[in-house]
């Protein structure tokens, strides 16, 4: 059985929904961040499909850009969470409320 | 082998136009030598990456005016990277920011326990991502350069590192920086799986035809454009930047709230007049929306506000609304559709200078001060009538009082929108007189403080304005002044710079 493009599709949508509902729901600093790469990663399943029904190898060269450029952004985040963590211990959003938007 | 040999005969490197890359080339170089001179010399010494760093994007900014010099139209990359008159003139918006900020923040720096030479890297390194993106003509172009100006942007927030409040802006930032990122991503793989292609000028023709019926078209546009929505700090995708402006240094402050900006802004013209302009029934209510919810809110919030970093962050998410204008009213006819963009990039150019001079004054109080409270401007007239006047000068011209170039600015986002003539442009036009109006309480509200109250605390002393500062402050207060008295010049700078559609 061979699936076609429409399936991936969706289940690349539903992904990037799980991810964006899960950045906005939980208060775990660093699960708001997996939830972050589940977005990025659905985004790159959407790139990859297009791509194969296209026949055009453009959507994948892309995704290597968001590939390297999510690396970046781990790094830079992960960087954050550490200097908060040394400063107070704990990594929840909810402790974050000195600002008060 | 010899077929792999063969094969790499064939090999055609892309077509480079060195000339056209010149700036970006300068900055790159610049930057990765003062990363290697922040090594080389020692701790007392480290004021010199600033000043290298300064003057190297003065040197950057020499190709650019080679090339406006030069006149003729440059493309390469099949069309993904475009030098034209909009590149060169956002090009030295972002130079001209750059080296405010740098001398901004050269003694904010230098004075506080903070690392300086990685201070200008970082600084460097997100100019040259905004420098690129004045030229992105290509989804992935302008993802790579959003990114380049972002990353280092998240750092320079959370900078002040032993201070919890900087953490917390920086994390803040962060989290709903790439969540933008995101969105804008996913929106870009929906219009590149319409259109079949990257470049903004393949996507334009495919969207103005039949595939932009589509509504896989439509669920792109929007996801791209809520993307940036996030990045200029729409309402309602705004809750972030009041608490990264507070939290951040000042002088990042400032950078994020007009470099920043900016070149969301320079983004968006390029995605809406090149690539998205045939639907403009999608993004023209959108653009609507957002222009009148930013405005609106952006100004009432920031007329309870009690703190003057708070203040100028609601007022920069306000001024965000003036500059949505524009776009919302763009695609009704080709008159309004030259206005609208001459509008938005002579308003992005006047507030830029505005808002620089306005964080630079609340840096030079706050030397004094060490607070940023409205009340702690009491009385400043009496001992630093220097600036209360440059002051009061930014404040009304961000509240759009003629004869300051905020007014000039003003008037064309009207007359963007008169031009326009539907309905639906000529209330918006009222919505943003009516917020004028509104500004006009909050602005006023601190002159009045600087003017007429006492002094708090009765401590008169003068405040000592380093040279840097002065500077900053002189050069943005010439801008303010002379573009307000011959405002014709700059229109005909935004008329040059237009975007050709097509």
């Amino acid at each position: 059985m061979t699936l076609d493009g429409g399936w991936y599709l969706t289940l690349a949508a539903v992904l990037f929904t799980i991810g964006a509902v899960g950045l906005l729901v939980r208060r775990n600093v660093l699960v708001m961040f997996m939830c972050v790469e589940l977005m990025l990663n659905a985004v790159n399943l959407t790139f990859v499909t297009f791509a194969r029904m296209l026949d055009d190898i453009g959507g994948q060269a892309l995704v290597f850009f968001v590939l390297v450029v999510a690396a970046a952004e781990v790094v830079v985040g992960l960087g954050i969470i550490v200097s908060i963590f040394r400063r107070r211990g704990g990594t929840t959003a909810d402790d974050l409320h000195l600002l008060k938007g | 082998m010899h077929a792999v040999l063969a094969a790499a005969q064939t090999l055609k490197a892309p077509d480079l136009d060195y000339f056209a890359l010149a700036p970006e080339i300068v900055l790159t170089a610049v930057l990765v030598g003062i990363l290697l001179l922040d090594v080389f010399v020692d701790e007392t010494r480290k004021y010199l990456v600033t000043q290298v760093a300064g003057l190297g994007l003065l040197v950057s900014l020499v190709p650019v005016v080679a090339l406006a010099a030069n006149g003729a139209d440059r493309s390469m990359l099949g069309g993904a990277y475009v030098v034209d008159n909009f590149a060169l003139l956002v090009k030295a918006l972002f130079l001209a920011t750059g080296y405010v900020v740098l001398l901004m923040s050269s003694d904010y720096i230098g004075e506080g326990d903070y690392y300086e030479g990685e201070y200008s890297f970082l600084l460097l390194s997100s100019l040259l991502g905004m420098m690129v993106m004045g030229s992105s003509r290509d989804l992935i172009t302008i993802f790579v350069a959003l990114e380049l100006l972002s990353i280092p942007a998240y750092l320079l927030a959370g900078w002040r590192k032993r201070d919890l409040r900087s953490n917390e802006a920086c994390l803040k930032y962060y989290l709903l920086g790439v969540l933008a990122s995101a969105v804008m991503l996913y929106g870009m793989s929906l219009i590149f799986g319409a259109t079949g292609s990257t470049v903004l000028r393949t996507i334009g023709r495919e969207v103005g035809g039949s595939v932009g019926e589509e509504p896989i078209v439509t669920l792109g546009i929007f996801f791209i454009v809520v993307g940036f929505a996030f990045k200029v700090s729409a309402v309602p995708f705004h809750f972030w930047a009041p608490d990264t402006y507070e939290g951040a240094p000042t002088p990042v402050t400032a950078f994020l709230s007009v470099a920043s900006k900016a070149a969301g802004f320079v983004a968006l013209l390029q995605l809406v007049y090149i690539g998205f302009f045939g639907r403009e029934e999608v993004w023209g209510p959108l653009f609507w929306v957002l222009a009148a919810l930013t405005m609106t809110v952006g100004n009432l919030v920031a007329l309870r506000q009690t703190n003057v970093v708070r203040m100028l962050a609601y007022s920069s998410v306000a001024q965000a609304g003036y500059i949505l204008v524009p776009f919302a009213v763009a695609g009704s006819n080709p008159a309004a559709n030259a206005t609208a963009q001459t509008a938005a990039l002579v308003y992005l150019l006047i507030y830029a200078a505005m808002n620089l001079g306005a964080f630079a004054i609340v840096m030079a109080v706050a030397r004094k001060t060490r607070s940023a409270e409205i009340s702690s401007y009491g009385g400043l007239f009496t001992y630093a009538p220097g600036l209360t006047l440059l002051m009061s000068v930014f404040l009304f011209s961000l509240a759009g009082i003629p004869p300051l170039a905020g007014w000039f600015a003003k008037l064309y986002i009207f007359e963007s929108a008169l031009d326009a003539g539907t309905a639906a442009a000529v209330t918006l036009a009222v919505v943003a007189g009516l917020n004028a109006v509104i500004a006009l309480f909050y602005y006023s509200a601190v002159a009045k403080e600087m003017w007429m109250r006492p002094v708090p605390d009765g401590d008169t002393t003068p405040i000592p304005v380093p040279p840097a500062l002065a500077a900053a402050l002189a050069f943005t207060a010439i801008v303010v002044v002379a573009v307000g008295v011959y405002p014709q010049a700059f229109a005909r700078l935004g008329d040059l710079a237009q975007l050709t559609l097509r």
